[in-house]
């Protein structure tokens, strides 16, 4: 049924059990009632190993990324459990969770632009947690700062520490944000949409930094995004949001191969390939998410769902393991009929720009631009 | 475009989720759109208060100022509900007569700054330009002025010279001799003009550039009649509860002029001078003192809920004020 | 941070511009306030007689017009007398009252009258601070628990109590019907006795910082509830700090500044009712001097005590909307 049943939930601080996350649901208490954005959700992530949650605005996979976390606001509530290092959160006090918060796991907010506080001097965000977590003296935390700010790519570094967060470019307010975020050495890193807010030019830089970190420190990454073309070489397994559940949950590389669920083959339709020709037009998905204050009987796709039947609007289907590893919920799984896909087909380094919410998604675009090269050139806008 | 863009985007509709979830929960007594039961009760008091300013002389109540009912008299003493001062005077009869002279001062001086400062705003906002250049500069120069200190200056200056000063001196005019109350209006409303004119200002502002006031502006409507009829009504009632607000804070205003000397003048009553004639706390009957303290703290209060109330229904933004 | 430095110049100098325009509107209207009061000034400023049909009087009566004509410069045109005056008033020559035997300088008056009032309002604004921060802030992290109710319910009723009426209330209830060592009306300087200066000076000035007290409450309380969704908040949290940090530290910080403009702008309000206030405990104190020179129709006193505090309050004014921009680091580079 989940993706714990796959692999006995057996808690423990081996290095195959880093964080086990079982039937975690998280709704929040609104004016209109419980507005249930996690819902049964179960994971298991390794020490060092990559897990991508990849899903649309409003999918809840920021909010799961926090509950997981505990990071919540008071009105909202969850069930299940969440077990990291073998102690379970779920529960656990306020200052239990603060000594584990930036120093054991830590998070990578989406928008350096507000996620610093702007009237702090750098020096002092970086080694508030430091000081929080680590018994160094002020001479150590601020040698320490230095040498984040300089293992992050930032230049003159001791200069960084005095500087405001707004005297610094967007990429590098991210670096900033990356650094805060390891400065005690994390076993586990959140990223929630690290590069959304970033120019196309500093995405994969900031991608590449975070990989690279990854491995040096042997840390765990959650990595939260929109783009299957993010995850597709970075994540070790992906699991695919909608509606505040996982759709289809699998190692990336199956993921890919034998795409199950009609929602995760629309997300591979809306970003750019580069096995196609290069004014091939890309796919938005129609309609919108479902109001999680009043979801849709059944599967929460059907709306949306090109391949929808009478049994989808009566029936929700349950979460179920192929026997492979492969998760999926769906009645009518696309797979077998598919034709195949290759993850290096949709990997784009760096990722078509994404606009506002209401912008659509680029009508076509450039095949992608070697890293570090200019943006690609502003879409032609062909579509009407 | 054909479809409803939803695939990949950026994140904040999820954190949007969470900040409307927060704001359900907190303003729940907003959603309604009326003033709620704390603004009924405001308004019955406000009604019930001009009601008795109003029919005070056919009120079955002393004169103010007729003395001999008794010296201090205690509260709830028989025929004076309020006791008496010490000049014998019924306290219950200045305190009606009182609401008369404080609220004439309150209205009139709102009513003064709103008819010259909220003409002054509507020019401004609405023909913007050099015109706006020059009454937003000096507005802001009068507001430069604390406000109480220029209203004591006001009333210093439009006060005759009285006999004592004038002795000695050939006939001096005494420039038609305003009474107190009126001295009180002109100096509180100059007072409120700026104040007055520049929130007028702002929410013109932001109406003159509505879409149907550009519209009646395309088809040729003269800029006279626009303003008068598309953008004044819309003024209106956002200025109503400015103006609940601002007669709070001129009634507050006579009172400490009063203190000053430049009060409405004895022996006719204002709430203002009843608290200063018994502002010793150590020798003056208390009855006397609280009793225009405690009319002036509920009419007050009452005037800033219900224009609290009317600005959070009209949504007039504190940035104006 | 050259560029900084050089804009902040700009800054100051066009602040200073500002400032210059609205000083030379504020003095000449203060000099028009006795110039043009009804009636000549000289008859206006000459003392008052009892007996002006004595010959006597009437000589020494005329005499005195003839000096105040003559101090005033009233026979020059007006804006070669507002020069002489505002001349004379930055030299500390604030013009004289006039008795019948004697010439008083203004400014020996002002100058007893200036440091009570001064004292008086600093310690408002310090009462007014340490108490409407924390409730401020505890009010806002715990939006919508009692001690938010309360506050919000209690700021309310402050604001529509004028200062006057608290002043009262609290001369009576705690000067006279309670036992706490508060409220012996009138003024001892700081450095004669602190204990009683301070006596003295509590009951004033907490009347004045009720008011202000609401205002900076209500003001910092929206302030942070806003800042407190800031995603810089959330992140401040994920480092596991404590939540007194965060909310000190990383929520205070960028809301107190514009408390601080706001505390700026109070100074308007504080002046007018210290005006007030002094009047009621007898602090004498411009308030008491502004009073007292309507009373005793003493018209240049008066000229000279507006003037001193509509200056006061144009230059902290300008002061504070300096400093602000200076404070903020996202104003100061933008």
């Amino acid at each position: 049924m989940t993706a714990v049943d796959t692999e006995p939930a057996t808690p423990g601080t081996d290095a195959e059990h880093l964080l086990v996350v079982d039937d975690l649901s998280t709704s929040f208490a609104t004016g209109q009632g419980p507005l249930r954005a996690v819902e049964h959700v179960s994971l298991d992530l390794g020490r060092g190993r990559t897990l991508g949650i990849v899903g649309e605005s409003g999918s809840g996979k920021s909010v799961l990324a926090r509950s997981i976390m505990g990071l919540l606001p008071k009105y909202a509530s969850r069930t299940g459990s969440v077990r990291f290092e073998g102690q379970e959160m779920i529960g656990a006090s306020a200052s239990d969770l603060r000594t584990l918060w930036g120093a054991r796991m830590a998070m990578v907010f989406q928008d350096p632009m507000t996620a610093l506080n702007p009237v702090l001097r750098i020096g002092r965000q970086i080694t508030e947690s430091i000081n929080e977590h680590l018994d160094y003296s002020k001479t150590q935390q601020r040698e320490t700062a230095v040498a984040l700010l300089r293992s992050v790519g930032i230049p003159e570094p001791e200069r960084r520490l005095r500087q405001y967060p707004h005297e610094l470019s967007g990429g590098m307010r991210q670096r900033v944000v990356i650094a805060i975020s390891l400065a005690c050495g994390p076993a586990l890193l959140f990223a929630d949409e690290p590069t959304t807010a970033l120019d196309v030019t500093v995405q994969a830089q900031i991608l590449d930094l975070l990989e690279a970190q990854q491995r040096e420190r042997n840390m765990a990454v959650v990595l939260v995004t929109h783009d299957l073309g993010v995850v597709a070489t970075r994540a070790d397994e992906i699991a695919v949001m909608y509606g505040g559940r996982i759709v289809e949950q699998a190692p990336t590389q199956v993921l890919f191969r034998e795409m199950r669920h009609p929602y995760t083959e629309a997300l591979l339709k809306s970003i750019p390939r580069l096995d196609l020709p290069s004014h091939t037009r890309l796919e938005a998905i129609a309609g919108r998410p479902p109001d999680l204050l009043d979801p849709p009987s059944g599967c929460r796709f059907t709306p949306r769902c090109p391949y929808a039947q009478d049994k989808c609007h009566a029936e929700e289907p349950p979460l179920e393991d192929d026997g492979t590893g492969h998760l999926y919920r769906c009645w009518f799984p696309v797979g077998i009929t598919s034709k195949q896909t290759t993850v290096d087909s949709v990997v784009t380094e760096a990722n078509v720009r994404q606009g506002d919410d209401d912008q659509a998604v680029p009508a076509k675009v450039p095949p992608a631009p070697p890293v570090d090269g200019p943006p690609p050139a502003a879409p032609a806008g062909e579509d009407t | 475009m054909p479809d409803a863009p939803t695939a990949p985007s950026s994140e904040p509709a999820v954190l949007m989720l969470e900040d409307d979830s927060l704001s359900d929960e907190a303003p729940s007594n907003e959603a309604g759109s009326g003033i709620g039961v704390g603004g009924w009760i405001a308004a019955g008091w406000l009604i019930f208060v001009v009601a008795v300013a109003l029919l005070a002389p056919f009120l079955p109540v002393d004169s103010p100022t007729a003395r001999g009912a008794g010296p201090r008299l205690p509260l709830f003493t028989e025929g004076h509900v309020l006791g008496t001062d010490s000049s014998q005077r019924d306290v219950l009869s200045r305190l009606v007569f009182g609401a008369r002279s404080s609220l004439t001062v309150g209205a009139g001086a709102v009513a003064v700054g709103f008819v010259v400062g909220g003409t002054l705003g509507l020019i401004a906002g609405f023909r913007r330009g050099r015109i706006d250049t020059f009454l937003s500069s000096l507005f802001d120069i009068l507001l430069a002025f604390p406000a109480l200190v220029l209203a004591l200056s006001l009333a210093v200056f439009l006060k005759p010279p009285s006999a004592s000063a004038t002795a000695g001196a050939e006939e001096i005019d005494t420039s038609g001799g305003l009474t107190s109350i009126q001295i009180l209006v002109l100096a509180l409303g100059i007072v409120a003009i700026p104040l007055l004119a520049r929130i007028t200002r702002s929410t013109t502002l932001s109406w003159a550039q509505r879409e149907f006031v550009l519209a009646a502006r395309a088809q040729g409507a003269r800029s006279g009649r626009l303003m008068v009829r598309e953008v004044l009504p819309n003024v209106l009632p956002a200025m109503f509860s400015i103006a609940l607000l601002s007669i709070a804070i001129a009634i507050i205003a006579e009172g400490a002029l009063s203190l000053l000397g430049v009060g409405v003048e004895a022996p006719n009553p204002s709430w203002g001078n009843m608290i200063t004639e018994n502002r010793n706390v150590r020798s003056s009957p208390l009855n006397a003192l609280f009793s225009p303290i405690v009319a002036l703290f509920v009419t007050v209060m009452a005037l800033n809920y219900l224009g609290d109330a009317l600005r959070k229904k009209f949504d007039v933004r504190d940035s104006a004020l | 941070m050259s560029s900084n430095a050089v804009r902040i110049i700009k800054l100051i100098a066009r602040k200073l511009g500002q400032l210059v325009v609205v000083l030379f509107c504020v003095t000449v209207f203060t000099f028009l306030l006795v110039r043009l009061l009804p009636g000549e000034p000289e008859d206006l400023l000459v003392p008052v007689s009892t007996d002006t049909a004595d010959p006597e009087q009437r000589a020494i009566i005329e005499d005195r017009k003839e000096q105040i004509r003559a101090d005033l410069d009233l026979d020059d045109p007006l804006p070669q007398q507002y020069i002489e005056w505002i001349s004379g008033f930055v030299t500390g020559d604030l013009g004289n009252e006039y008795t019948v035997s004697s010439t008083v300088p203004v400014s020996d008056a002002v100058g007893d009258a200036l440091p009570p009032s001064l004292q008086l309002i600093l310690y408002s604004q310090i009462i007014a601070l340490l108490v409407a921060i924390p409730v401020g802030v505890i009010a806002a992290y715990r939006q919508g628990g009692i001690l938010d109710k309360i506050a919000n319910a209690g700021a309310f009723g402050a604001l529509s109590l004028p200062n006057f009426a608290i002043g009262l209330l609290l001369a009576y209830w705690i000067g006279v019907r309670s036992a706490l060592p508060f409220g012996p009306q009138g003024y001892t300087p700081f450095s004669d006795d602190p204990t009683e200066h301070f006596q003295q000076m509590m009951l004033p000035a907490f009347s004045l910082a009720l008011g202000q007290i609401a205002v900076y409450m209500r003001l910092l309380r929206s302030d942070m509830i806003q800042t407190l969704q800031e995603d810089f908040i959330l992140m401040a949290k994920s480092k596991g700090i404590s939540n007194a940090r965060v909310l000190w530290r990383h929520a205070l910080r960028p809301s107190s500044l514009t408390l601080i403009t706001v505390a700026g702008l109070s100074v308007g309000t504080l002046i007018g009712g210290t005006v007030v206030i002094e009047v009621i405990f007898g602090i004498p104190g411009m308030g008491e001097l502004i009073a007292s020179s309507i009373i005793g129709r003493e018209f240049v006193t008066l000229q000279s005590c507006v003037a001193i505090v509509a200056i006061g309050f144009v230059v902290i004014n300008a002061l504070l909307d300096v400093l602000y921009t200076i404070l903020d680091p996202r104003i100061r580079n933008a």
